[in-house]
């Protein structure tokens, strides 16, 4: 049973979940609507709870093992309850129960996430560039055949891309960019059908129960 | 060949002079043929209208279209569409309710109204046709995957092309067995609903078969709370297959956060503090690919990168040792496990490719000839 259960509700939802694509009526698209966005959030609601569980726990036992850099769980443990008690009790903009500004400095959730969370994001986003660099260093030593094509065809899109080439080449802009629209799109497009089809058997072999890679296996 | 240029530039000034003397001189006229039919294939409540253009439609602003219904005889205003087009869909009825329609053509602060159409009512479908082909080719390609399984079942030898990534896994583990360092499991960041989670989870299976069996430590950190779920059972239970229960450790699979960047930091201290041997990079990836790569390439580990992902590939493939490319990460458990029902599946996916090939050259051909102009000499 605990292997059949699991393999009749994939079975059961795939099918349900496949038939509002050809079937347009009201009823199958809000039964669809109702199944996405409401029982799937109630699922995701409660495996958030787990997920805050397993944060906690992981870092529990951090610090009670004192494995390396243990002190950093405490910030994580301690940011954590704080950040939960100002977004439980103090609302998003600070209009809950708990005050959430001492004279003019506002530390509410929203305030924490504007000034805090996207900055911290956008950093490290920001490393991205470096990071740019030096996989476009590693990409462009021509090691070996497909190397030296990617090379070339770089050198070409990034001169291309520049308003000086027009003036050594005229026609270098007018090659990027065949570049960009032909050979470029045609493997992108050729490996979109790939990935379309092998979606489609791997939906289709879970849905029949052949992949069981999902549940651990299990034959 | 300027000649007949010009004679043909003639005589379309001379019909767009005899259109404008007919509007100056019998007036604006109406548009023709107002047709409504029920919307197709929709969850009801659209009424597709349809007319033949006035003939004064090269001078009219557009035309206004008019309802009127059974319970409402008086005409209500539905819409405005600019001139040249002759449809317009209403897409606020009430299904059941007969409609009529006439269609106005306005031209500054004169009217031409049309005929009122045909009365039509609004119903919702419960088959949508436009959807057959999808139909018949999920159909087809339902019956190769179906065929070549049971071809697998029967015991028919299949061969699969040698994939360099997959065949380096056991090599990785290995490696980071004998240096007594961890591996790293990174299981993309789309949540269970996405084919390429769900790819990632399945090689998860096998790996942590491998990592137990090699009595090797595994780090699986997560970004979705049900991915973490579904991750620690299938490393729990590959563990168990494995026949080593007693060494999984549920401290090994574990949830991180959910905003992405934080997630990239969090693996990239994962990466520098543990130093792990060996990075898969399984799933679906956006910015933080290359960041997660790159930093995984600094720390020395052999990586295995696989994504459907086509804007993150070339980023894996610059940075990681081994990359699987779109369709290679479904098939890569059905490569790892040697399943060969699963085997049987992959045959019958690469003949739907096999067919769709076909089919976009035949129709090329067909295509290239009809459009042939030396085909038009004869």
């Amino acid at each position: 049973m605990k292997i059949r259960l699991p393999l009749i509700l994939v079975l059961v939802t795939g099918i349900v979940g496949a038939l509002p694509f050809i079937i347009p009526h009201g009823i199958a698209q809000s039964f669809d609507n109702e199944f996405r966005n409401s029982i799937l959030r109630i699922i995701a609601a409660f495996s958030l709870v787990l997920g805050v569980g397993s944060i906690v726990r992981h870092h529990t036992y951090k610090i009670k093992w004192k494995r390396e850099n243990w002190q950093y769980s405490w910030i994580l443990l301690i940011s954590l309850v704080i950040t939960s008690i100002i977004g439980l009790f103090g609302g998003i903009e600070g209009t809950g129960a708990l005050p959430t500004s001492v004279r003019g400095f506002s530390f509410d959730i929203q305030t924490i996430f504007v000034y805090m969370a996207i900055p911290l994001g956008a950093t490290m986003f920001a490393m991205l560039s470096f990071f740019m660099a030096s996989a476009a260093y590693r990409a462009f030593r021509a090691r070996n055949f497909e190397a030296t094509l990617l090379l070339i065809a770089a050198f070409i899109m990034m001169l291309g891309s520049v308003p000086l080439s027009s003036y050594i080449f005229p026609r270098l802009p007018g090659f990027a960019e065949w570049i960009l629209t032909v050979p470029n799109t045609a493997a992108k497009r050729g490996m979109g059908f790939g990935i379309a089809l092998g979606s489609l058997a791997t939906s289709l072999k879970i849905i029949l129960g052949i992949e069981r890679g999902w549940l651990g296996g299990t034959k | 060949m300027q000649i007949t240029k010009q004679k043909i530039n003639i005589k379309y000034l001379v019909v767009f002079m005899l259109l404008l003397n007919c509007c100056l001189v019998y007036g604006l006229e109406p548009p023709t043929k107002v047709v409504a039919k029920d919307a197709p294939n929709d969850a009801g409540g659209n009424i597709d209208i349809f007319w033949q253009l006035s003939v004064s439609d090269p001078t009219l602003e557009g035309y206004h279209i008019l309802r009127r219904s059974e319970p409402e005889p008086e005409p209500v205003a539905v819409g405005f569409i600019g001139r040249g087009r002759n449809s317009f869909t209403d897409e606020g009825t009430t299904d059941g309710v007969k409609y009529s329609y006439q269609v106005i053509a306005v031209q500054e602060s004169e009217e031409a109204a049309s005929e009122w159409s045909n009365l039509v009512s609004s119903k919702p479908q419960w088959f949508h046709t436009g959807r057959i082909n999808v139909i018949v080719f999920t159909f087809i390609f339902t019956f190769l995957i179906v065929f070549y399984i049971n071809r697998a079942k029967r015991g028919a030898n299949l061969f699969v092309r040698k994939i360099a990534g997959l065949l380096a896994v056991d090599e990785a583990i290995g490696r980071a067995t004998e240096m007594g360092k961890p591996i790293l499991y990174v299981p993309g960041l789309t949540g269970i609903s996405d084919v390429a989670t769900i790819a990632a989870m399945n090689i998860l299976g096998e790996v942590a078969k491998k990592v137990a069996t090699c009595d090797s430590q595994l780090i699986v950190p997560n970004t979705d709370p049900i991915v973490f779920t579904v991750a620690q059972e299938v490393v729990k239970e590959a563990y168990t297959q494995a026949g080593r229960p007693d060494a999984y450790k549920s401290d090994s699979v574990y949830f991180v956060t959910d905003s992405q960047f934080a997630y990239a930091a969090a693996v990239d201290g994962i990466m520098t503090r543990e130093r792990p041997a060996t990075n898969f990079f399984m799933g679906y990836f956006y910015a933080e690919a290359l960041i997660l790569a790159e930093t995984g390439a600094s720390t020395g580990a052999v990586q295995i990168a696989g994504t459907d992902s086509v804007m993150q590939l070339p980023f894996f493939i610059v940075a990681c040792d081994y990359t699987l490319m779109g369709e290679e990460l479904y098939a890569a458990s059905a490569y790892l496990s040697r399943e060969p029902l699963l085997l049987g599946g992959l045959i019958g996916q690469d003949w739907g490719k096999v067919v769709i090939v076909a089919v976009l050259i035949l129709t090329s051909v067909i295509g290239l000839l009809t459009n042939l102009q030396v085909l038009k000499l004869f």
